[in-house]
Protein backbone atom coordinates (compact mmCIF):
# COMPACT_ATOMS: atom_id res chain seq x y z
CA UNK A 1 0.00 0.00 0.00
CA UNK A 2 2.99 2.68 1.06
CA UNK A 3 4.24 1.36 -2.23
CA UNK A 4 1.49 2.47 -4.02
CA UNK A 5 1.32 5.89 -2.61
CA UNK A 6 4.80 6.55 -2.98
CA UNK A 7 4.54 5.64 -6.74
CA UNK A 8 1.40 8.41 -7.19
CA UNK A 9 2.82 11.10 -4.80
CA UNK A 10 6.05 10.74 -6.83
CA UNK A 11 4.72 10.48 -10.75
CA UNK A 12 2.92 13.61 -9.80
CA UNK A 13 5.21 15.60 -8.29
CA UNK A 14 8.88 14.40 -9.07
CA UNK A 15 8.73 12.69 -12.31
CA UNK A 16 5.61 15.54 -13.72
CA UNK A 17 4.94 14.11 -17.04
CA UNK A 18 5.53 18.36 -17.96
CA UNK A 19 8.34 19.78 -16.17
CA UNK A 20 10.76 17.09 -15.89
CA UNK A 21 10.21 14.65 -19.10
CA UNK A 22 8.76 17.81 -21.18
CA UNK A 23 5.19 15.17 -22.45
CA UNK A 24 2.02 16.75 -24.02
CA UNK A 25 3.65 19.96 -24.69
CA UNK A 26 2.97 20.36 -28.04
CA UNK A 27 -1.18 20.64 -26.11
CA UNK A 28 -0.08 21.99 -23.23
CA UNK A 29 1.36 25.29 -25.36
CA UNK A 30 -1.85 25.26 -27.85
CA UNK A 31 -4.75 24.77 -25.05
CA UNK A 32 -3.77 26.71 -22.42
CA UNK A 33 -5.15 30.54 -23.31
CA UNK A 34 -8.29 30.12 -21.28
CA UNK A 35 -8.59 28.11 -17.84
CA UNK A 36 -12.02 26.17 -18.22
CA UNK A 37 -10.54 24.58 -21.83
CA UNK A 38 -7.83 23.59 -19.73
CA UNK A 39 -9.59 21.99 -17.35
CA UNK A 40 -11.32 19.96 -19.70
CA UNK A 41 -8.02 18.56 -21.36
CA UNK A 42 -6.28 18.15 -18.64
CA UNK A 43 -9.39 15.95 -17.04
CA UNK A 44 -9.56 14.00 -20.37
CA UNK A 45 -6.07 13.28 -20.06
CA UNK A 46 -5.98 11.86 -16.38
CA UNK A 47 -9.47 10.28 -17.90
CA UNK A 48 -7.29 8.62 -20.82
CA UNK A 49 -4.28 7.76 -19.20
CA UNK A 50 -5.86 5.46 -16.40
CA UNK A 51 -8.00 3.42 -18.85
CA UNK A 52 -5.01 3.07 -21.37
CA UNK A 53 -1.74 1.92 -18.73
CA UNK A 54 -3.41 -0.75 -17.31
CA UNK A 55 -4.53 -2.30 -20.71
CA UNK A 56 -1.23 -1.85 -22.17
CA UNK A 57 0.30 -3.29 -18.93
CA UNK A 58 -1.60 -6.41 -19.41
CA UNK A 59 -0.69 -6.66 -23.25
CA UNK A 60 2.70 -5.92 -22.19
CA UNK A 61 2.89 -8.65 -19.48
CA UNK A 62 0.61 -11.25 -21.19
CA UNK A 63 1.26 -11.19 -24.85
CA UNK A 64 4.21 -9.22 -25.90
CA UNK A 65 7.39 -9.74 -23.11
CA UNK A 66 9.78 -12.85 -23.71
CA UNK A 67 7.98 -15.72 -22.29
CA UNK A 68 4.65 -13.98 -21.87
CA UNK A 69 2.78 -16.17 -23.92
CA UNK A 70 3.42 -19.43 -22.00
CA UNK A 71 -0.03 -19.15 -20.12
CA UNK A 72 -1.33 -20.38 -23.32
CA UNK A 73 1.04 -22.45 -25.38
CA UNK A 74 2.83 -23.82 -22.12
CA UNK A 75 6.66 -24.29 -22.33
CA UNK A 76 6.63 -24.03 -26.11
CA UNK A 77 6.41 -19.95 -25.85
CA UNK A 78 8.80 -19.83 -23.35
CA UNK A 79 10.99 -18.00 -25.74
CA UNK A 80 8.92 -15.87 -27.86
CA UNK A 81 9.86 -12.08 -27.23
CA UNK A 82 7.61 -9.96 -29.37
CA UNK A 83 8.08 -6.75 -27.35
CA UNK A 84 9.63 -5.04 -30.80
CA UNK A 85 6.02 -5.00 -31.34
CA UNK A 86 5.24 -3.30 -28.28
CA UNK A 87 4.92 0.75 -30.39
CA UNK A 88 2.87 -0.44 -32.43
CA UNK A 89 0.76 -2.83 -30.11
CA UNK A 90 0.89 0.62 -27.86
CA UNK A 91 -0.28 3.05 -30.23
CA UNK A 92 -3.21 0.91 -31.34
CA UNK A 93 -4.75 0.10 -27.90
CA UNK A 94 -4.22 4.22 -27.55
CA UNK A 95 -6.11 5.13 -30.62
CA UNK A 96 -9.07 2.80 -30.11
CA UNK A 97 -9.73 3.50 -26.68
CA UNK A 98 -10.18 6.85 -27.45
CA UNK A 99 -12.46 6.38 -30.22
CA UNK A 100 -14.10 3.77 -28.06
CA UNK A 101 -14.28 6.22 -24.52
CA UNK A 102 -15.42 8.60 -27.39
CA UNK A 103 -18.23 6.25 -28.08
CA UNK A 104 -19.16 5.61 -24.57
CA UNK A 105 -18.96 9.52 -22.98
CA UNK A 106 -21.40 10.57 -25.97
CA UNK A 107 -24.01 7.74 -24.82
CA UNK A 108 -24.16 7.67 -21.27
CA UNK A 109 -22.53 11.26 -20.31
CA UNK A 110 -24.02 13.54 -23.14
CA UNK A 111 -23.02 16.62 -21.37
CA UNK A 112 -19.47 15.61 -20.04
CA UNK A 113 -18.93 14.95 -24.20
CA UNK A 114 -20.04 18.32 -25.08
CA UNK A 115 -17.95 19.35 -22.85
CA UNK A 116 -14.74 17.82 -23.69
CA UNK A 117 -15.72 18.30 -27.48
CA UNK A 118 -12.70 18.21 -29.86
CA UNK A 119 -9.78 17.28 -27.15
CA UNK A 120 -10.50 13.67 -26.80
CA UNK A 121 -9.69 12.56 -30.05
CA UNK A 122 -7.41 15.00 -29.54
CA UNK A 123 -5.70 12.61 -27.15
CA UNK A 124 -5.07 9.96 -29.53
CA UNK A 125 -1.65 11.81 -30.45
CA UNK A 126 -0.84 13.53 -27.51
CA UNK A 127 2.89 12.16 -26.35
CA UNK A 128 1.87 11.63 -22.75
CA UNK A 129 -0.47 9.33 -23.10
CA UNK A 130 2.02 6.89 -25.14
CA UNK A 131 4.72 8.02 -23.16
CA UNK A 132 2.92 7.12 -19.77
CA UNK A 133 2.88 3.31 -21.75
CA UNK A 134 6.52 3.65 -22.84
CA UNK A 135 7.59 4.57 -18.94
CA UNK A 136 5.49 1.93 -17.52
CA UNK A 137 7.43 -0.67 -19.74
CA UNK A 138 10.29 0.37 -18.74
CA UNK A 139 10.20 0.95 -15.48
CA UNK A 140 8.94 -2.89 -14.76
CA UNK A 141 6.20 -2.20 -12.51
CA UNK A 142 5.22 -5.33 -10.63
CA UNK A 143 1.63 -5.35 -10.36
CA UNK A 144 -1.30 -3.36 -12.03
CA UNK A 145 -2.29 -1.75 -9.16
CA UNK A 146 1.08 0.05 -9.17
CA UNK A 147 0.78 0.98 -13.14
CA UNK A 148 -2.58 2.15 -12.12
CA UNK A 149 -1.50 4.71 -9.84
CA UNK A 150 1.45 5.45 -12.14
CA UNK A 151 -1.24 6.63 -14.76
CA UNK A 152 -3.72 8.49 -12.38
CA UNK A 153 -0.61 10.18 -10.45
CA UNK A 154 0.96 11.50 -13.96
CA UNK A 155 -2.34 12.60 -15.21
CA UNK A 156 -3.04 14.12 -12.00
CA UNK A 157 0.56 15.52 -12.46
CA UNK A 158 -0.29 17.05 -16.31
CA UNK A 159 -3.34 18.17 -15.06
CA UNK A 160 -2.40 20.22 -12.17
CA UNK A 161 0.08 21.61 -14.81
CA UNK A 162 -1.96 22.80 -17.71
CA UNK A 163 -4.14 24.79 -15.43
CA UNK A 164 -1.52 26.34 -13.67
CA UNK A 165 -0.03 27.78 -16.88
CA UNK A 166 -3.54 28.64 -18.51
CA UNK A 167 -4.20 30.53 -15.10
CA UNK A 168 -0.97 32.40 -15.69
CA UNK A 169 -1.34 33.07 -19.34
CA UNK A 170 -4.58 34.61 -18.50
CA UNK A 171 -2.99 37.04 -16.12
CA UNK A 172 -0.06 37.86 -17.93
CA UNK A 173 -2.31 39.27 -21.20
CA UNK A 174 -1.92 42.60 -18.97
CA UNK A 175 1.24 43.07 -18.69
CA UNK A 176 4.08 44.47 -20.71
CA UNK A 177 6.08 41.73 -22.24
CA UNK A 178 8.84 42.61 -24.92
CA UNK A 179 7.18 42.41 -28.29
CA UNK A 180 9.20 39.38 -29.38
CA UNK A 181 8.68 37.50 -26.66
CA UNK A 182 4.76 37.70 -26.86
CA UNK A 183 2.50 34.28 -27.07
CA UNK A 184 5.17 31.65 -27.01
CA UNK A 185 8.38 32.73 -26.07
CA UNK A 186 6.84 34.03 -22.39
CA UNK A 187 5.02 30.53 -22.05
CA UNK A 188 8.25 28.91 -22.77
CA UNK A 189 9.81 31.18 -19.85
CA UNK A 190 7.07 30.81 -17.57
CA UNK A 191 6.98 27.00 -18.02
CA UNK A 192 10.91 27.12 -17.28
CA UNK A 193 10.29 28.90 -14.29
CA UNK A 194 7.31 26.68 -12.89
CA UNK A 195 9.66 23.60 -13.87
CA UNK A 196 12.36 24.79 -11.40
CA UNK A 197 9.94 25.44 -8.87
CA UNK A 198 8.92 22.29 -8.78
CA UNK A 199 12.66 20.48 -8.93
CA UNK A 200 12.36 21.38 -5.03
CA UNK A 201 9.93 18.15 -4.50
CA UNK A 202 12.79 15.96 -5.84
CA UNK A 203 14.06 13.79 -3.30
CA UNK A 204 11.16 13.47 -1.47
CA UNK A 205 10.02 10.15 -0.20
CA UNK A 206 6.84 8.62 1.57
CA UNK B 1 14.20 22.44 -59.25
CA UNK B 2 11.82 25.88 -59.35
CA UNK B 3 11.66 28.09 -56.65
CA UNK B 4 8.54 27.13 -55.40
CA UNK B 5 10.19 23.45 -54.33
CA UNK B 6 12.67 25.28 -53.29
CA UNK B 7 10.52 27.27 -50.98
CA UNK B 8 9.50 23.96 -49.35
CA UNK B 9 12.80 23.47 -48.34
CA UNK B 10 13.84 26.73 -47.32
CA UNK B 11 10.52 27.78 -45.17
CA UNK B 12 10.83 25.82 -42.57
CA UNK B 13 14.22 26.31 -41.87
CA UNK B 14 13.43 29.79 -40.58
CA UNK B 15 10.19 31.80 -41.06
CA UNK B 16 8.17 28.38 -40.63
CA UNK B 17 10.11 26.54 -38.20
CA UNK B 18 8.21 23.68 -36.73
CA UNK B 19 9.38 23.91 -33.83
CA UNK B 20 9.38 27.74 -32.79
CA UNK B 21 6.96 29.16 -35.29
CA UNK B 22 4.04 26.18 -35.85
CA UNK B 23 4.67 25.18 -32.00
CA UNK B 24 5.19 21.45 -33.48
CA UNK B 25 7.00 19.01 -31.76
CA UNK B 26 8.31 20.47 -28.73
CA UNK B 27 8.08 17.12 -26.44
CA UNK B 28 11.08 15.33 -27.77
CA UNK B 29 13.21 18.19 -29.01
CA UNK B 30 13.66 19.33 -25.18
CA UNK B 31 14.11 15.92 -23.33
CA UNK B 32 17.07 14.82 -24.86
CA UNK B 33 19.01 18.14 -26.09
CA UNK B 34 21.59 17.97 -22.87
CA UNK B 35 24.56 16.09 -24.98
CA UNK B 36 24.70 17.08 -28.55
CA UNK B 37 24.93 13.09 -29.53
CA UNK B 38 21.58 11.99 -28.56
CA UNK B 39 20.11 14.95 -30.21
CA UNK B 40 21.66 14.99 -33.61
CA UNK B 41 20.68 10.85 -33.43
CA UNK B 42 17.35 11.99 -32.71
CA UNK B 43 16.93 14.48 -35.42
CA UNK B 44 18.37 12.03 -38.02
CA UNK B 45 15.86 9.49 -36.44
CA UNK B 46 13.32 12.31 -37.27
CA UNK B 47 14.68 13.37 -40.86
CA UNK B 48 14.13 9.29 -41.98
CA UNK B 49 10.56 9.18 -40.34
CA UNK B 50 9.50 12.10 -41.45
CA UNK B 51 10.75 12.00 -45.34
CA UNK B 52 9.45 8.59 -45.83
CA UNK B 53 6.10 8.78 -43.53
CA UNK B 54 5.07 12.00 -46.02
CA UNK B 55 6.12 9.49 -49.34
CA UNK B 56 4.10 6.65 -47.57
CA UNK B 57 1.03 9.03 -47.10
CA UNK B 58 1.15 10.76 -50.42
CA UNK B 59 1.05 7.41 -52.71
CA UNK B 60 -1.90 6.58 -50.32
CA UNK B 61 -3.74 9.82 -49.89
CA UNK B 62 -6.64 8.43 -52.59
CA UNK B 63 -7.45 5.17 -51.24
CA UNK B 64 -7.54 6.16 -47.76
CA UNK B 65 -11.05 6.30 -46.09
CA UNK B 66 -11.02 9.99 -44.55
CA UNK B 67 -12.82 8.82 -41.16
CA UNK B 68 -9.84 6.50 -40.27
CA UNK B 69 -6.83 8.34 -41.69
CA UNK B 70 -5.67 9.00 -38.40
CA UNK B 71 -5.13 5.18 -37.49
CA UNK B 72 -3.41 4.32 -40.78
CA UNK B 73 -1.37 7.54 -40.13
CA UNK B 74 -0.25 6.38 -36.78
CA UNK B 75 0.32 2.40 -38.26
CA UNK B 76 2.75 3.87 -40.75
CA UNK B 77 4.39 6.02 -38.33
CA UNK B 78 4.70 2.95 -35.62
CA UNK B 79 6.52 0.53 -38.61
CA UNK B 80 9.05 3.12 -40.01
CA UNK B 81 9.51 4.13 -35.99
CA UNK B 82 10.17 0.16 -34.94
CA UNK B 83 12.42 0.01 -37.81
CA UNK B 84 14.71 2.67 -36.77
CA UNK B 85 14.58 1.76 -33.13
CA UNK B 86 15.79 -1.73 -34.15
CA UNK B 87 18.66 -0.16 -36.00
CA UNK B 88 19.38 1.81 -33.09
CA UNK B 89 19.50 -0.57 -30.69
CA UNK B 90 21.77 -2.85 -33.00
CA UNK B 91 24.46 0.17 -34.23
CA UNK B 92 24.26 2.44 -31.20
CA UNK B 93 23.11 0.82 -28.17
CA UNK B 94 24.32 3.31 -25.97
CA UNK B 95 22.89 6.32 -27.95
CA UNK B 96 19.60 4.17 -27.80
CA UNK B 97 19.86 3.72 -24.14
CA UNK B 98 20.06 7.44 -23.15
CA UNK B 99 17.24 8.18 -25.85
CA UNK B 100 15.37 6.14 -23.92
CA UNK B 101 11.80 6.37 -24.26
CA UNK B 102 12.46 9.38 -26.60
CA UNK B 103 12.94 6.84 -30.04
CA UNK B 104 9.41 5.51 -29.35
CA UNK B 105 7.55 8.88 -28.88
CA UNK B 106 8.55 10.02 -32.49
CA UNK B 107 5.31 8.01 -33.27
CA UNK B 108 3.28 10.97 -31.65
CA UNK B 109 5.49 13.91 -32.02
CA UNK B 110 3.04 16.18 -33.46
CA UNK B 111 5.38 17.55 -36.19
CA UNK B 112 5.14 14.21 -38.06
CA UNK B 113 1.04 14.55 -37.29
CA UNK B 114 1.12 17.54 -38.40
CA UNK B 115 3.05 17.31 -41.90
CA UNK B 116 1.47 14.87 -42.71
CA UNK B 117 -2.37 15.93 -42.28
CA UNK B 118 -1.48 19.81 -43.32
CA UNK B 119 0.62 18.63 -46.08
CA UNK B 120 1.23 15.33 -47.62
CA UNK B 121 -2.39 14.21 -47.63
CA UNK B 122 -2.73 16.71 -50.55
CA UNK B 123 0.08 16.77 -52.44
CA UNK B 124 2.29 14.81 -55.01
CA UNK B 125 5.17 11.91 -53.06
CA UNK B 126 8.05 14.42 -54.58
CA UNK B 127 6.84 17.94 -53.32
CA UNK B 128 6.03 15.88 -49.95
CA UNK B 129 9.54 14.41 -49.36
CA UNK B 130 10.81 17.90 -49.64
CA UNK B 131 8.63 19.30 -47.36
CA UNK B 132 9.41 15.95 -45.02
CA UNK B 133 12.95 16.92 -45.88
CA UNK B 134 12.30 21.08 -45.14
CA UNK B 135 10.95 20.15 -41.49
CA UNK B 136 12.84 17.71 -40.45
CA UNK B 137 15.77 19.91 -41.15
CA UNK B 138 13.66 22.89 -39.71
CA UNK B 139 13.42 20.51 -36.26
CA UNK B 140 17.02 19.22 -36.37
CA UNK B 141 18.73 22.52 -35.87
CA UNK B 142 16.74 24.35 -33.19
CA UNK B 143 17.81 20.42 -31.58
CA UNK B 144 21.27 21.25 -32.25
CA UNK B 145 22.01 24.59 -31.43
CA UNK B 146 19.87 23.58 -28.29
CA UNK B 147 21.82 20.44 -27.35
CA UNK B 148 25.19 22.75 -28.80
CA UNK B 149 24.94 25.67 -26.27
CA UNK B 150 23.67 22.68 -23.45
CA UNK B 151 26.37 20.93 -23.49
CA UNK B 152 29.07 23.73 -23.98
CA UNK B 153 27.86 25.70 -21.19
CA UNK B 154 26.64 22.84 -18.62
CA UNK B 155 29.33 20.66 -19.18
CA UNK B 156 32.22 22.30 -20.74
CA UNK B 157 32.75 19.63 -23.65
CA UNK B 158 30.91 18.73 -27.05
CA UNK B 159 30.31 15.16 -28.91
CA UNK B 160 31.51 14.45 -25.38
CA UNK B 161 35.07 16.08 -25.73
CA UNK B 162 36.31 18.55 -23.48
CA UNK B 163 36.70 21.52 -25.02
CA UNK B 164 37.04 24.20 -22.39
CA UNK B 165 40.97 24.04 -21.47
CA UNK B 166 42.21 22.80 -17.91
CA UNK B 167 43.72 26.79 -17.71
CA UNK B 168 40.06 28.38 -17.50
CA UNK B 169 39.56 26.10 -15.09
CA UNK B 170 42.28 26.25 -12.73
CA UNK B 171 41.23 30.51 -13.29
CA UNK B 172 38.36 29.67 -11.46
CA UNK B 173 35.88 29.08 -13.85
CA UNK B 174 32.87 26.42 -13.25
CA UNK B 175 30.68 24.29 -15.17
CA UNK B 176 27.21 26.12 -14.94
CA UNK B 177 25.16 23.02 -13.82
CA UNK B 178 21.50 24.75 -13.83
CA UNK B 179 21.94 24.40 -17.58
CA UNK B 180 22.01 20.31 -17.34
CA UNK B 181 18.77 20.70 -16.08
CA UNK B 182 15.38 20.07 -17.81
CA UNK B 183 13.66 23.39 -17.02
CA UNK B 184 16.91 25.18 -19.11
CA UNK B 185 16.06 23.85 -22.29
CA UNK B 186 13.00 25.89 -22.26
CA UNK B 187 14.85 28.70 -21.74
CA UNK B 188 17.28 28.04 -24.54
CA UNK B 189 14.62 27.51 -27.03
CA UNK B 190 12.68 31.10 -25.29
CA UNK B 191 15.96 32.81 -26.52
CA UNK B 192 16.10 31.18 -29.55
CA UNK B 193 12.53 32.25 -30.55
CA UNK B 194 13.71 35.96 -29.28
CA UNK B 195 16.33 36.19 -31.69
CA UNK B 196 14.54 35.11 -34.57
CA UNK B 197 11.11 37.18 -33.89
CA UNK B 198 13.50 40.38 -33.19
CA UNK B 199 14.95 39.51 -36.33
CA UNK B 200 11.43 38.43 -38.89
CA UNK B 201 9.04 41.04 -37.25
CA UNK B 202 6.46 39.69 -39.10
CA UNK B 203 6.29 36.59 -36.77
CA UNK B 204 5.57 38.72 -33.93
CA UNK B 205 2.32 37.81 -31.89
CA UNK B 206 -0.27 40.70 -30.49
CA UNK B 207 -1.00 39.05 -27.58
Amino acid sequence: MEEIVNIFVKSIFIDNMIFAYFLGMCSYLAVSKTVPTATGLGLAVIFVLGITVPVNYLIENFLLKKGALEWIMGDAAASIDLSFLSFIMFIAVIASMVQLVEMVVEKFAPTLYSELGIFLPLIAVNCAILGGALFMQEREYTSIVEATSFALGSGVGWFLAIVGIAAIREKIRYSNVPAPLRGLGITFIITGLMGIAFMSFMGIKL
Amino acid sequence: MSSKKLKLLSDPINLNNPITVQVLGICSALAVTVKLEPAVVLSLSVFFVLAFANVIISLLRNTIPSRIRIIVQLVIIAALVILVDQVLKAYAYDVSKQLSVFVGLIITNCIIMGRLEAFALGNKPWPSFLDGIGNAAGYGLILIIVAFFRELLGSGSLWGIQVIPDSFYNLGYENNGFMILPPMALMVVAVIIWVQRSKSKELVETN
